[in-house]
């Protein structure tokens, strides 16, 4: 006889439908909106939207900061996560839960903060001003406004494999006779590459589409510190819809390939640290 | 409560992870589901238990097609590999868990539950750890507590995964010797699934051997162990050597040489695989026999009473494999033999099991 | 953000164990020579930025913050705020479970693409996000027409800035318990069916006890999001006063007007809410550390 079917826990079909139902409501269809509105463009319309000089300018601008802000945070979120995780000091605790604060803070609060720091007047902006350095109202404001933003990813990525890290392998480092250094740069580094590299592109993902904590502190001078969030924005403000949604379209699919790119570098991580994900 | 399961098939994606099985498992014993891994007996466990859904085929749990009940109507204890205590709650709480959910009318009242709970502690003789929590127990605990919960509903059978597979090897043998005592206790008809043989031959009533999702022998331990019905129950309990050849009238040829198998109706010229146990392996050491695998004594294992003697085999009785024998003798049978390292022998069997190889 | 960076973990020991192993200690130069560079630079791009906020917000002194808060403009965008939170957390939430549920607890093909679809709305600039929703119900937008023959706004109006901030809190919870109840697999839960529990029972009494931190913390994390978003909340917007601005719409409004005092004293609400944020965090993981005994043996 053929067994009727009867799973053993409930809600399946109720539980999937809705996820597929609200997913499908509030992130696929409106998402798809925008491919659809820019299928009905003619390419010539497309091209003019998307590869203006400006708007090239602008990918320029927000790829270009995007990556040197990981690349900073990358560098510094790593010493970062060495300091909480291996050594102990005084008000650890606090520091590792301010950490989270670019998550935390409203991206606008961050802009107008980060903007009253580097002003020409500002905390440190009257410091750096006399030197030559600029930083608020050009592109060096958005890469600080950047580094703010994905400092936690990078920290938060780094942090957990770290402190997983079994003091074994450092110990059979050193009973062969390695230094420091070299434990470090060929045992521990090697182990934490699959995160950093992870951390490095949430923080690049989450830069290049970032708009609140940028837009007060990068003067938005056009081809020279306009990004591209600000490019769709400025073109819906002039009621240009189809120019927006053509360079939404290129940013949407920048997004799916560094989702991709991400998923990939996680399943590198979970795999490097033995366990299936 | 008798366990019937008629001819069920399962597959996860392509892979067939039971091919027909059947058992008729009488009330009352405590059975073992041996194999090694991957060969569907978890599976099986899991659709006699409801929480699987065979593809096709039937199960009865007391004469009553059980096949479309929810696993919440067939009364069936089940004991999880790694316990799934619930790990918010105390052991106490674990216990009572299973009389707690129970619709209002049937719910028990407190001072009753409480009551259960402590005797089913005291039988597992855990009564003392009633207020911890799982994570605060050793795996033994734990194990003892799951069936503790398993019990407390009164189920008519019990069904054990692998129920001492994460635990080491002396808590293994004591939880054994006490869970064949709580069954003789409560007869209370019990399957659990191991892939351990010396387990299931010490502890089980009865053993259903499978492979590859099929049956290969039910039996108890005796018959399982002494009269294995297939060449994979052969093998896979209990040591074993094994010839690998062809048939030569009453003869099976392992390469240059050639072994008595003493048997009726095996087509000549056909491929077999001969094994025998190593307390019926004979070890002859005068040069002029014709018969046995010649092979080279390589170590002589003394400890106890039984000295294990290891050969190996001169010709190639495997392709491209060095042969390991084992033979169990006694000391003096040693002595009498004046084996040492080295010498030439030839190995005969006192009992052969010859079946045909499969191409 | 990305929920990957900030996921409820159990904590490991301490760090006096790599301090006092030989093998894993560093020499104090290295030690005060990392910490050095990496506490520098955590002040001057973390700390002072948030200490920045609230020394501007009490620059003018205390009149002026509290006039700048109870302004009618600001009460308004107060309360829009938290509307838009308080409808778009519990949908979150629901839909975070359901998701989970289904993820965690039955097989099906495709789960792996769909848990990357869950992450969509991580990765999506949040203008992006904003835009998606003027193309539909814009007045040039799919069912725009048919929402103004019927005198319902959606966009420059409270629904779009309340679907705005769903869509970008969409991934909060379902992410943090997604690992969590695949990781605890479905066993707890078979053991209570075959036990006699209803499905609803397991959820309530077994599967429910075990998420809880983790549904918390997606909780206070997705709340954060909703009440500070402003990318996608002001594109569907308008920045209408006292009518479609939220509370860092307001902060941009009085900071392009140049009342900077003002501007800070309402970025200091949301300072203040962040801090609480943080504080719920790291409360929420302490007590799920402690909720997880060191384990006995194995």
């Amino acid at each position: 006889m053929l067994a009727r079917r009867t799973r053993v826990l409930p809600g399946f079909g109720l539980s999937l439908g809705f996820t597929l139902a609200y997913l499908s409501l509030i992130v696929l269809i409106p998402l798809s909106a925008v491919f659809i509105k820019t299928a009905g463009m003619t390419f010539d319309e497309f091209w003019t939207a998307v590869a203006s000089p400006r708007v090239v300018a602008s990918y320029k601008l927000s790829f270009g900061t995007s990556l040197l802000a990981a690349a900073i945070n990358a560098v510094f979120g790593l010493i970062l996560a060495w300091g909480l995780v291996r050594y102990t000091f005084p008000g650890k605790k606090l520091v590792d839960a301010l950490i989270d604060l670019p998550f935390a803070l409203p991206t606008a609060v961050a802009g107008i903060s980060l903007t009253a720091l580097y002003a020409k007047n500002g905390w440190l902006g009257q410091f750096l001003e006399p030197l030559g350095i600029k930083i608020a109202f050009g592109p060096p404001g958005i890469l600080v406004a950047l580094i703010f933003i994905g400092l936690p990813f990078i920290v938060r990525t780094v942090q957990p494999i770290l402190e997983d890290l079994d003091a074994e392998f450092e110990e059979a480092a050193a009973s062969l006779g390695a230094n420091r250094w070299q434990t470090f740069r060929r045992v521990v580094f090697p182990t934490l590459l699959p995160a950093l590299m992870t951390g490095f592109a949430l923080a690049f993902a989450r830069a290049v589409g970032e708009y609140g904590s940028v837009i007060f502190i990068a003067g938005n001078i056009p081809m020279v510190s306009e990004i591209t969030p600000l490019m769709i924005i400025t073109k819906l403000e002039q009621y240009d819809y189809a120019g927006a949604t053509a360079i939404a379209s290129v940013m949407l699919i920048a997004s799916f390939v560094l989702l991709l790119a991400i998923n990939g570098l996680q399943a590198w991580t979970s795999k490097r640290q033995g366990r299936t994900s | 409560m008798s366990i019937e399961v008629k001819d069920i098939h399962k597959s996860f994606g392509a892979f067939k992870a039971l091919d027909g099985v059947s058992l008729d498992l009488p009330k009352g014993e405590l059975i073992a589901l041996l194999g090694p891994s991957g060969c569907g007996k978890t599976t099986l466990l899991r659709i006699i238990a409801g929480l699987e859904n065979a593809d096709y085929g039937s199960v009865r749990l007391s004469g009553e097609d059980a096949t479309s009940k929810h696993v919440r109507e067939r009364h069936v204890g089940f004991v999880f590999q790694h316990y799934a205590l619930f790990r918010h709650m105390t052991v106490f709480e674990n216990v009572a868990f299973g009389l707690r959910v129970k619709p209002r009318g049937e719910r028990p009242s407190e001072a009753i539950i409480r009551d259960k709970v402590h005797r089913l502690l005291d039988l597992v003789q855990l009564d003392w750890l009633a207020n911890r929590f799982p994570s605060q127990l050793s795996g033994g605990q734990r194990q003892r507590i799951a069936l503790a919960r398993a019990l407390a509903v009164e189920p008519q059978v019990l069904l054990l995964d692998e129920p001492f597979g994460a635990l080491d090897a002396k808590v293994r043998k004591e939880l054994r010797r006490w869970l064949r005592r709580l069954h003789d206790e409560l007869h209370i008809s019990s399957i659990f699934v191991t892939h351990d043989q010396e387990e299931a031959l010490e502890v089980a009533d009865r053993i259903v051997l499978m492979n590859k999702g099929r049956v290969e022998q039910i039996g108890n331990p005796h018959e399982i162990y002494d009269e294995p019905a297939t060449s994979f129950a052969y093998s896979f309990i209990g040591n074993v050597n094994e010839f690998r050849g062809r048939v030569e009238g009453d003869y099976v040829r392992v390469g240059e040489d050639v072994l008595a198998h003493g048997q009726k109706g095996l087509a000549d010229g056909s491929l077999v695989v001969a094994y025998t146990r190593p307390h019926d392996t004979e070890i002859v050491v005068d040069g002029a026999g014709r018969t046995g695998i010649s092979a080279k004594v390589n170590r002589i294992l003394a400890s106890g009473s039984v000295s294990r003697v290891e050969l190996v085999a001169n010709g190639a009785a495997r392709e491209g494999r060095t042969d390991y024998f084992e033979v169990e003798l006694t000391p003096a049978e040693i002595a009498g033999l004046e084996l040492e390292t080295g010498k030439r022998v030839r190995i005969a069997s006192r009992r052969l099991s010859v079946f045909a190889e499969k191409s | 953000m990305n929920a990957t960076a900030a996921r409820l973990a159990p904590h490991s020991g301490s760090a006096s164990r790599f301090e006092a192993n030989i093998a894993t200690r560093d020499a104090p130069i290295v030690k005060y020579l990392v910490l050095g560079i990496g506490l520098s630079f955590f002040v001057l791009f973390l700390l002072m930025p948030l200490i920045a906020v609230f020394l501007e917000a009490f620059r003018k002194g205390w009149a002026t913050y509290f006039a700048a808060l109870v302004e009618p403009d600001a009460v308004s965008a107060i309360q829009l705020t938290l509307l838009a939170a308080a409808i778009a957390v519990p949908l979150n939430l629901v839909f975070g479970i359901a998701a989970a549920w289904s993820i965690a607890k039955f097989d099906f093909p495709g789960k792996q693409f769909l848990i990357t679809l869950i992450d969509l709305p991580f990765s999506v600039s949040p203008v992006v996000a904003g835009l998606v929703y003027v193309l539909i119900f814009g007045t040039q937008g799919w069912i725009g027409p048919w929402l103004s023959e019927n005198d319902i706004k959606v966009i420059f109006a409270v629904p779009g800035i309340v679907l705005a901030t769903v869509f970008v809190t969409f991934p909060f919870i379902a992410r943090e318990l997604i690992p969590l109840m695949q990781a605890q697999g479905r066993d707890e839960e078979e053991a209570a069916i075959t036990l006699g529990a209803s499905g609803r029972q397991a959820f309530w009494r077994v599967t429910l006890p075990n998420i809880k931190w983790a549904l918390l913390y997606g909780v206070i994390l997705c709340n954060a999001r909703a009440m500070g978003e402003f990318g996608a909340v002001s594109v569907v917007s308008g920045h209408i006063r006292g009518e479609t601005n939220t509370m860092p719409l307001h902060v941009e409004i009085l900071y392009n007007e140049y009342q900077f005092a003002a501007a800070f004293a309402v970025a200091s609400l949301l300072a203040m809410l962040a801090l609480v944020t943080l504080a719920i965090k790291t409360y929420i993981e302490w007590r799920a550390d402690r909720d997880v005994p060191e384990e006995i043996g194995a």
